[in-house]
């Protein structure tokens, strides 16, 4: 398989058209989510289906909780002590917020990449293969470890250097090497949380080309900052917007949810609207 | 004067010419001092030992390193290194074998495993434990752990394995290697986990996050990250933990047995170089003797030199392989 990456990026021409919403499979179904801190909520009320082979793009102003929710998805918040969330992500039909359900085996279905670059300090080879291992995907691994850097368009620039330290990438690289790593171990769904925002342009570029590519095999869910990423990228777009409860509370609310062509040329809410047209925050 | 009076004129101070000033002239001179005074202490106190033991060289030599000996009756005496020299390798090895996992354990459990409500109060005991006086930890050795041990594990041990050279008859007196090397853990325990436990949370939570995500478990994640991030400077606090052991005089003193053999049986009694040094010093009669004794001094602090450089060097090693630099991360 080889890639090509492109001078520009032309999405208009790029993106096809979403089909019939009765023709989507959903991956994930979002019912009541509430996602709490401590006494605070974070995220109130999401429900959402986020469908398979799409990007989805999730939206909304600092603070909104989009990072809270969509840690959601792959049990990441287990980790905060104080976290806990009501409602149901069923996951292919099952509730992976259940407590019988083993947190583990959800994120070995569901990959992550992260804000900033967190390569493990490793070997290049080894921050990809590690994975693998672990989950006992052990044969072929060369040819896996060499599939994902190639899925990730990062081969070209390390097949030279697998031994070097994943640390003496440069930031944007570092990133492909993570998403290699979360692609390597071949998930259902890679999460993305801002995975552009401390990369430069080009960079960022490299790694919306390649969600393009990979859209046939994975599902992405993708939390950006970005409105232009979000309009390029996503196939669907949630906007997420802060809204004030009794008692000064502010929390994260859905606001709207749409194909993403309708969420930023006629959004149906008013606050969607002043969003995208850059009128808020 | 509120906010808005404050002038916000940009303002161009005058480029003076070149001054002394006082702040950073007496910080040199003060850092510049301690400096110096450290290396000339350490200077004096070589000197000092290797004058000391300057008669026992003249008339032992090199032979006194390999000989197992300690003879003080005038007109006999003959004095050797030998089994003290084997003694503090013995314990002090012992006691890190023991104390390297029990303590990275410790501090895996209080970093990553336990509710947070026990992390404090265990985090607390283990510094107590770090607070104890060696010689309460000896006595405690004497009365205590040294006739149980003798009674439980050695007994056991010996009965089980005692086809080991290393696992013989228990001593009658309780007193052994074998509870030297106990009370030598119990000392160096909480030196080595609050290191370790410091450098565990020092694992930036991006990088636990990145492999919990992958779908590993948690003991998978401390394997394959936690460890390699942290292995540099665990192998530092153990070598940390080493020199303490080794150059640990009172406690061991008190529950060795003093023996000047060298047996490979754990359960029997033997004697370290800071041991013998502690417990002889102030009966000391002949001036040879009393060299003797500095001379073991001298041993001692080449043999832990050596132990802290040969460490370092691993640590160095380790850490390169790696390219882990602390704080490297972008």
């Amino acid at each position: 398989m080889s890639i090509t990456i492109e001078p520009t990026v032309r999405v208009e021409t790029r993106r096809q058209p979403i089909p019939p919403r009765e023709r989507l499979e959903p991956i994930f179904e979002v019912e009541g989510l509430d996602a709490i801190y401590g006494a605070k909520a974070a995220i109130k009320d999401v429900s959402m289906e986020v469908y398979k082979n799409l990007v989805t793009a999730i939206i909304g102003p600092s603070g909104c909780g989009k990072s809270t929710y969509i840690r959601c998805f792959n049990r990441m918040n287990d980790l905060i002590p104080t976290f806990r969330q009501t409602g149901t992500i069923r996951y292919h039909g099952q509730d992976i917020c259940a407590s019988n359900i083993d947190p583990v085996a959800v994120r070995r279905n569901i990959g992550m990449v992260f804000q900033r670059p967190n390569p493990f300090p490793k070997s290049i080879y080894d921050n990809v293969a590690w994975g693998c291992r672990v989950l006992g995907m052990k044969e072929d691994l060369d040819a896996r470890v060499e599939r994902a850097l190639t899925q990730a368009a990062l081969w070209d620039e390390v097949k030279d250097r697998l031994k070097a330290s994943g640390l003496s990438l440069s930031g944007g690289q570092q990133q492909r090497l993570c998403i290699a790593r979360a692609i390597a171990v071949e998930p259902d769904v890679v999460l993305m949380d801002e995975p552009a925002s401390a990369l430069d342009p080009i960079a960022t570029q490299a790694i919306e080309q390649l969600m393009h590519q990979l859209k046939s095999q994975y599902t992405f869910v993708i939390v950006t900052h970005n409105m232009q990423q979000a309009a390029r990228v996503a196939d669907m777009t949630a906007f997420f917007s802060i809204s004030q409860g009794g008692e000064g509370e502010r929390y994260g609310e859905l606001i709207e949810y749409d194909a993403t062509e309708k969420i930023f040329t006629a959004p149906s809410d008013k606050r969607t609207e002043d969003y995208v047209t850059g009128r808020f925050g | 004067m509120s906010a808005a009076d404050i002038s916000t004129e940009p303002t161009r101070r005058p480029f003076t010419g070149r001054r002394v000033r006082f702040g950073d002239v007496s910080l040199q001179l003060v850092a510049g001092a301690a400096a110096l005074g450290v290396t000339v202490l350490v200077g004096l106190i070589v000197w000092k030992i290797v004058d000391g033991s300057r008669l026992a060289i003249v008339k032992n030599g090199w032979a006194f390193l390999i000989r197992v000996a300690w003879n003080p009756v005038p007109g006999r005496e003959l004095y050797g290194a030998a089994s003290f020299l084997f003694g503090t390798v013995l314990t002090s090895f012992g006691a890190l074998l023991i104390a390297a996992p029990l303590s990275i354990g410790v501090a895996l459990f209080l970093t990553e495993l336990a509710p947070r409500v026990i992390q404090g109060p265990v985090t607390a005991l283990v510094e107590t434990l770090a607070a104890v006086p060696s010689v309460l930890i000896g006595l405690w050795g004497i009365y205590v752990l040294g006739p149980v041990l003798r009674t439980s594990i050695e007994s056991w041990l010996h009965t089980v394995f005692g086809f080991i050279p290393l696992f013989g008859d228990p001593s009658a007196a309780g007193a052994s290697i074998f509870t030297a090397i106990i009370v030598l853990t119990i000392m160096i325990l909480p030196i080595v986990s609050s290191i370790s436990r410091e450098l565990f949370r020092e694992v930036p939570s991006e990088l636990k996050e990145g492999a919990l995500a992958l779908g590993t478990t948690r003991w998978e994640m401390v394997r394959g990250v936690i460890f390699p991030y942290a292995r540099g400077g665990i192998a530092a606090a153990l070598i940390l933990g080493l020199s303490r052991a080794m150059g640990e005089a009172i406690a061991v003193t008190q529950v060795v047995g003093g023996s000047p053999t060298i047996q490979w049986n754990l359960f029997s009694t033997g004697d370290t170089l800071a041991s013998k040094i502690a417990a002889a010093y102030q009966g000391a009669v002949t001036s040879l003797q009393l060299s003797s004794l500095i001379y073991l001094g001298l041993v001692l602090l080449v043999f832990s030199l050596l132990a802290n450089l040969v460490a370092q060097w691993i640590v160095r090693r380790v850490a390169r392989k790696h390219g882990v630099t602390r704080g490297g991360h972008v």
